[in-house]
């Protein structure tokens, strides 16, 4: 008794310390100069580019790591292949390589003096730069989360499938995929949260042009260094909140899944 | 998810209400402010002179980052960067603009200048009055990286140009006088508004070198902070100087717009706007500074290029006198 109290408390300090009192100091700051102040800074025309930046360049992201994650956990789980552990080392590379490293990798390649730098393909300090980037950052979360559950999960359903006469893509959309759309669903929101508050790769690839390739991480640090701390937190503020949102999501996925789980416990007790 | 796709979608490529002529101008950090009052104040001449509407966009970071963005590919059609030898580097190594650049425009195409100051805490209290007194036991000061920073360069170049004088012109007096200066540097910022924000924000050391602009800046900025500025009686004439990238403009369609813009720079309306934001106008000088004897970088070295070479190439002065974690010891 005496020790769950003592855990439960240290753990709850601990995140209180380090999340809540944060996340509180962001809003009050936000707020400091009324709402009228906090609403101004959002709906700043530098800052809604910022903001429709961050959706359009998540968006896409999550879309690529969708598609790559499930080609990817697919080819890992049903087939077998020469170099197959090599792969799996690939697609964590991202989690392993810093992302100021993939930013200049970037510049490297496309860059005035890059590989690619004479065919000027308008990708570095503009939209496409950052959305690769962006892709970069976030393309493991759904491979990395599906991989193991479809191990776990085995080949047997689709095997059936097949030998009744199903085609290949009639197997993926009628057994595979309501089998991981969960697991799906959390990879993408684990993607899109990485994506939305990227800061080193697109900081490299930017160019930092004012109301044209900020994105809402950088448009805070722009604000800050103006010593405009009001609108730098508000905007945080915003990207924080997205990040809550987020979490809810998570938490309430989690939720779900458990019952699911739960349920289907039951029907095999029964 | 759908709808955040859509969202996406919408916002794509329809940033802001089409104008008629868009300028980039890419610049370093302390002048954000005065470009934002000066793009205003140019694009009204602008219109004024029945040349359409124009919209400048602004791109700000350290001045070292900034060139090589530009190198790398960044398309502006002016810079308006730290110093010299950043645009230097443009023109050789992108060849994107005459190497004789500096001398298109007045005034080494410096059309405002600064120095470089301190910024104490309220009532001075390790009593800083000059260069000497940085290098006291006990003294901490807060400066960037001159490797990485513009800014930061000119701090140190000040410093050197002080203590050379002191000396009667003996380097190794000099050399000796800045280790010991950076011995007080307890950490490095990479820029210039990252050492204003350690300094002020963080309330870390006990003296800022900074530019004069800044120094006036972060005291309007942070009034209830109580910040005092001391100006030395010797210091370097910092010159941030503009220039136009010739090969981006002319493929932007913008050279005559960007050459208006930078000459605008060195008219009444330009030199007041600079004196306001705290710059020395370099054609209309007024009398609102501190006066202070001011060296230039081309009395001290003979130039960028010279100063580099002998300063902060990799295994130069600033590497032997500074070792990163052994700053106090």
């Amino acid at each position: 008794m005496k020790w769950r109290v003592l855990l439960v408390g240290l753990t709850v300090l601990f995140l209180s310390l380090f999340l809540l009192v944060p996340l509180a100091a962001i809003l009050v700051e936000a707020l400091r100069k009324g709402a009228g102040a906090y609403v101004r800074a959002l709906l700043d025309p530098d800052a809604m580019v910022a903001i429709r930046l961050t959706l359009l360049c998540a968006s896409i992201a999550v879309v690529a790591s969708v598609i790559f994650g499930i080609c990817a956990a697919w080819a890992v789980t049903r087939f077998r292949f020469p170099g197959k552990s090599l792969l799996l080392t690939f697609i964590d590379l991202p989690f392993a390589v810093s992302p100021v490293v993939a930013g200049l990798l970037m510049v490297l390649v496309f860059g005035g003096q890059g590989w690619l730098g004479p065919l000027h393909l308008g990708v570095l300090f503009a939209t496409p730069g950052i959305i690769l980037a962006t892709i970069f950052v976030s393309f493991p979360f759904v491979a990395r989360e599906l991989i193991p559950l479809m191990q776990e999960q085995g080949t047997e359903e689709e095997e059936a499938a097949l030998l009744l006469g199903a085609s290949g893509w009639q197997t993926f959309v009628r057994i595979t995929l309501p089998k991981i759309k969960w697991g799906l669903l959390y990879g993408v929101i684990l993607a899109n949260a990485r994506a939305m508050g990227e800061f080193g790769a697109v900081s490299v690839v930017s160019g930092h042009i004012r109301g044209r390739t900020n994105t809402i991480p950088l448009h805070v640090e722009i604000l800050y260094n103006e010593y405009n701390f009001v609108a730098a937190f508000a905007v945080a503020s915003l990207l924080a909140l997205l990040a809550l949102a987020t979490l809810g999501a998570k938490a309430l996925l989690e939720w779900k899944l458990r019952r699911d789980a739960e349920a289907a416990q039951r029907e095999a007790g029964a | 998810m759908l709808s955040l796709v859509a969202a996406g979608m919408a916002g794509c490529g329809s940033g802001r209400a089409d104008v008629g002529t868009t300028l980039r101008n890419v610049s370093y950090d302390p002048t954000r402010e005065f470009y934002q009052a000066f793009n205003r104040v140019f694009s009204e001449y602008w219109v004024g002179r029945g040349k359409g509407a124009v919209e400048v966009e602004q791109s700000h970071g350290g001045s070292g980052k900034q060139a090589r963005s530009v190198i790398d590919g960044l398309e502006t059609d002016v810079v308006t960067l730290a110093l010299a030898y950043d645009i230097d580097a443009i023109a050789e190594r992108a060849k994107l603009l005459p190497k004789d650049w500096q001398r298109r425009l007045p005034h080494n195409s410096c059309p405002y200048t600064s120095t470089i100051v301190f910024l104490v805490r309220q009532g001075n209290p390790k009593g800083i009055r000059g260069w000497n007194d940085l290098t006291r036991g006990g003294v901490q000061v807060i400066t960037a990286n001159p490797k990485t920073g513009g800014g930061a360069r000119w701090n140190y170049l000040a410093a050197w140009g002080y203590a050379l004088g002191e000396s009667g012109g003996r380097e190794a007096a000099a050399e000796e006088f800045v280790r010991a200066l950076y011995l007080n540097v307890p950490v490095l910022d990479s820029g210039a508004r990252g050492a204003t924000t350690t300094f002020v924000q963080r309330g870390l050391g006990d003296v800022l070198l900074c530019w004069e602009n800044e120094a006036y800046l972060a005291r309007r900025e942070f009034a209830t902070e109580q910040l005092e500025m001391v100006s030395p009686a010797v210091s370097i004439q910092a010159e941030p100087p503009v220039a136009l990238v010739d090969v981006r403009a002319e493929q932007r369609g913008n050279r005559a717009a960007a050459q208006a813009y930078l000459e605008y720079l060195y008219t009444t309306g330009g030199q007041t706007l600079a004196r306001q934001h705290f710059f020395r106008p370099s054609v209309e000088p007024g009398e609102s500074f501190a006066a202070m004897k001011l060296f230039t970088v081309e009395e001290l070295e003979g130039g960028w290029a010279a100063a580099h070479q002998k300063h902060f190439r990799d295994n130069a002065i600033f590497d032997r006198i500074y070792r990163p974690g052994r700053s106090g010891g």
